[in-house]
């Protein structure tokens, strides 16, 4: 594949489209799906042929403004249609030429469209995840060809660095470091692994992002690939995520189809070849050491680092391990420069995020910001609000392995740094906004019932420190627990969290600590006044059921 | 190199196991297909049991140990055969926030069972999840393998009440 054979793909796509200029896309992925986005498809295909239209509707990807579901987009108008259903079919396709059906109307003009900036997410909504040959009308493939055919493998590792670009997983460490020691450890066979195992309650960004535009993924896999040496990738998906496996499997057969998996790719000595594994329902396989187990077709138990992945990863190879964000940002850094992508963001931490903007709020939908967007921008002007007659309480972020953050840090700049110094973090972009009928107690007794879950067992401070944290936090829902209590929780967080063998023991007590250090009174009522504020625990009869 | 490369016999006639002899053909028999093999078996027929398991650890010269280590290490998989239908509560911290808890009890009462059983006569299998990814239109339930978002208590019982005609 040259530069001008994907200049020919794109043509002919181009072309092809430009032959009926009117289109209407219909959100396919699973927020919109799961309110029956797919009837809404047929319905629309039906009148189309019924009246003649000329028209063509496609499935695409995620839209961002999820709440406002079935979503479907009129071009070249730009005009959004939300809740839109397979009845209202008629009156679009009637509309089409006209004015637009008021009813439906979703302006684009409102701050949670304008406010974002789209790297991640340029695509997703606008191309049909199964069409390979929309992603490269989109400049797909390019950096890829441009990485392959002009420049060798260290270059990329310096753009990557220069780009500032930390690990979108949660931990945030610096992706061309990471790269750098892969590429630089020797070893027979590499790897490449895309970790797409979102285990966070309440995180749906790589969902979305494998749903909606799952060719970038791949390019960013491949690019990485050439980048530290490695000639085989896995990507571990989730079980739940049956979509998303079928979709990066269909990318994987059409990249293999136009030459951009599998051996002299772009007439290169570069070979690579990749395969899906699907994950078996295990928080505790987000973890690297705990994934590379599972692929090995393990049980899924972390191991002591080091030696890290990088060094003697899958069967023992040097393995570069990336978030599906991660590899999601490389194309545009590699097409655009390391330049461009630290230009936005802050100093730390660089580009933009993905955040899963969910709970308390009127807008709930995937959504992309620079780094540096304040806590209060996110979820009053992207997000809305909160609902009518109800106060904002805390925002959640990091899942199991972060923290509540309250009202008075709204003002605070979203990055890796200062989220940490409030006792959360950045995490994998999971953002839930609670209000006043949320019990911080219940919230904390939730995800550590989520933690002792799902603790592989295998160190004894997480499997029985969880377990014991979680008795005592039940004792304080149900109102039974004591001062003592208190004390003794506060000691085994302390234990836990440095003892623990993998984050997931050593994040464990971070629910438990932030909720602690800010709502401490909440915690308080439940001991010594046996009340709930929020009425959700049932203090002094049976907890309201949280397994 | 292994002592014998002869393979097991089929454990049965039943056309599925061919199904699942042909994942494990796709990855030439490697031990690394235990996980990829009994998401076929669970695919195939709805659960894993100890003929599923020894048939897999035997072709794939995996201990039996492990095999069963695995199974019942994930979440996923499951032992015991589901019901016809199956209804699966989304408890993610979205869903959560959002009333998840109510609608497990609602169906616990309706169902007569608590989460991860089914019902005696077989019709309905009650199962939670960690999150299923639906967050924008929490809270949500699978009913029989499609999603369906903002859920309110009265959906639940009429889908469930159908499933099991009084």
């Amino acid at each position: 594949m040259t530069f001008e054979e994907l200049e020919q793909i794109a043509a002919e796509t181009r072309e092809n489209r430009e032959k009926s200029p009117r289109e209407l896309n219909v959100c396919v992925a699973a927020g919109c799906l799961s309110l029956h986005s797919d009837a809404v498809k047929k319905s629309l295909e039906e009148e189309v042929k019924r009246t003649g239209a000329t028209c063509r509707v496609r499935g695409t990807g995620c839209m961002g403004l999820c709440s406002l579901g079935p979503l479907v987009a009129s071009e070249p108008s730009g005009q959004l249609y939300k809740s839109v259903a397979a009845a209202d079919a008629a009156e679009i396709v009637k509309n089409l030429e006209g004015a637009p059906v008021p009813r439906l109307l979703c302006s684009r003009e409102q701050p949670f469209f304008q406010r974002q900036n789209l790297i991640v997410l340029e695509n997703s909504g606008r191309i049909d995840p199964e069409k390979i040959e929309e992603y490269i009308a989109a400049d797909g493939y390019r950096a890829l060809v441009h990485a392959l055919t002009e420049v060798n493998p260290n270059e990329i590792v310096q753009e990557v660095s220069k780009s500032g670009l930390r690990g979108r997983g949660g931990a945030g460490y610096p992706t061309g470091l990471k790269w750098g020691t892969v590429s630089k450890t020797a070893g027979t066979t590499k790897y490449v692994i895309c970790n797409a195992d979102e285990g966070d309650p309440g995180a749906f960004m790589d969902r979305s992002v494998l749903e909606s535009d799952p060719h970038r993924v791949l390019e960013g896999m491949a690019i990485a690939a050439y980048a530290v040496g490695a000639t085989r990738g896995y990507i571990y998906v989730r079980a739940e995520y049956p979509l998303a496996v079928k979709r990066f499997g269909t990318a994987i057969r059409e990249a293999r189809r136009l030459g951009f998996l599998g051996s002299q790719i772009c007439n290169t000595k570069f070979n690579f070849d990749m395969e899906v594994r699907i994950g078996g329902g295990a928080f505790v396989c987000g973890e690297e050491t705990a994934l590379i187990a599972s692929i090995e077709g393990r049980r899924g138990a972390p191991r002591p680092r080091p030696p890290y992945p990088a060094q003697a990863g899958l069967w023992d190879m040097p393995t570069l391990i990336n978030n599906v964000e991660t590899f999601a940002n490389i194309p545009s850094i590699v097409r655009r420069g390391g330049d461009w992508y630290a230009s936005i963001g802050t100093k730390k931490s660089k580009g933009t995020k993905v955040f899963a903007l969910t709970g308390k709020v009127r807008n709930v939908g995937l959504i992309e910001v620079p780094m540096g967007t304040t806590l209060r921008q996110i979820i009053y002007e992207i997000g809305g609000g909160g609902p009518e007659g109800h106060k904002f309480k805390a925002v959640q972020t990091g899942g199991p392995s972060g923290g509540c953050i309250p009202e008075q840090f709204l003002d605070l700049s979203v990055d890796y740094e200062s989220l940490r110094e409030l006792g959360s973090i950045m995490g994998s972009g999971g953002m839930i906004v609670m209000d006043d009928s949320a019990c911080m107690v219940n919230v904390a007794h939730y995800f550590m019932e989520f933690c002792m879950s799902e603790s592989c067992g295998k160190c004894i401070p997480c499997r029985s420190g969880t377990a014991q944290m979680f008795e005592l936090l039940t004792r304080m829902t149900l109102g039974t627990a004591t001062a003592r209590d208190l004390e003794l929780l506060e000691e085994l967080c302390d234990m836990v969290s440095s003892t623990s063998l993998c984050g997931l023991g050593q994040s464990a007590p971070n629910p438990v600590l932030s909720t602690l250090r800010y709502f401490r009174d909440e915690y308080i009522e439940h001991i010594n006044e046996k009340r709930c504020r929020a009425g959700v625990c049932e203090c002094g009869s049976t907890v309201g059921v949280t397994a | 190199m292994p002592l014998t490369s002869k393979k097991p016999p089929l454990p049965s006639e039943d056309k599925r196991w061919r199904i699942v002899n042909g994942t494990m053909r796709r990855h030439g028999y490697a031990r690394d297909a235990l996980i990829e093999t009994l998401h076929t078996v669970q695919e195939s027929f709805g659960f894993l049991d100890k003929v599923a398991l020894r048939f897999v650890a035997d072709s794939l010269r995996v201990p039996l140990s492990q095999a069963y280590g695995v199974a019942t290490f994930y979440h996923f998989f499951t032992m015991k055969p589901p019901g016809e239908h199956v209804c699966l509560i989304c408890m993610g911290t979205a869903c959560y926030i959002k009333g998840a808890g109510a609608l497990l009890n609602e169906a616990q009462a309706a169902l007569g069972i608590q989460a991860g059983e089914t019902t005696a006569d077989a019709k309905a299998s009650l199962m939670t999840a960690r999150c299923i990814g639906s967050c924008s239109v929490a809270p949500a339930v699978v009913f029989d393998g499609e999603t369906m978002g903002n859920v309110a208590g009265k959906n639940l019982r009429e889908k469930l009440a159908g499933w099991r005609p009084a």
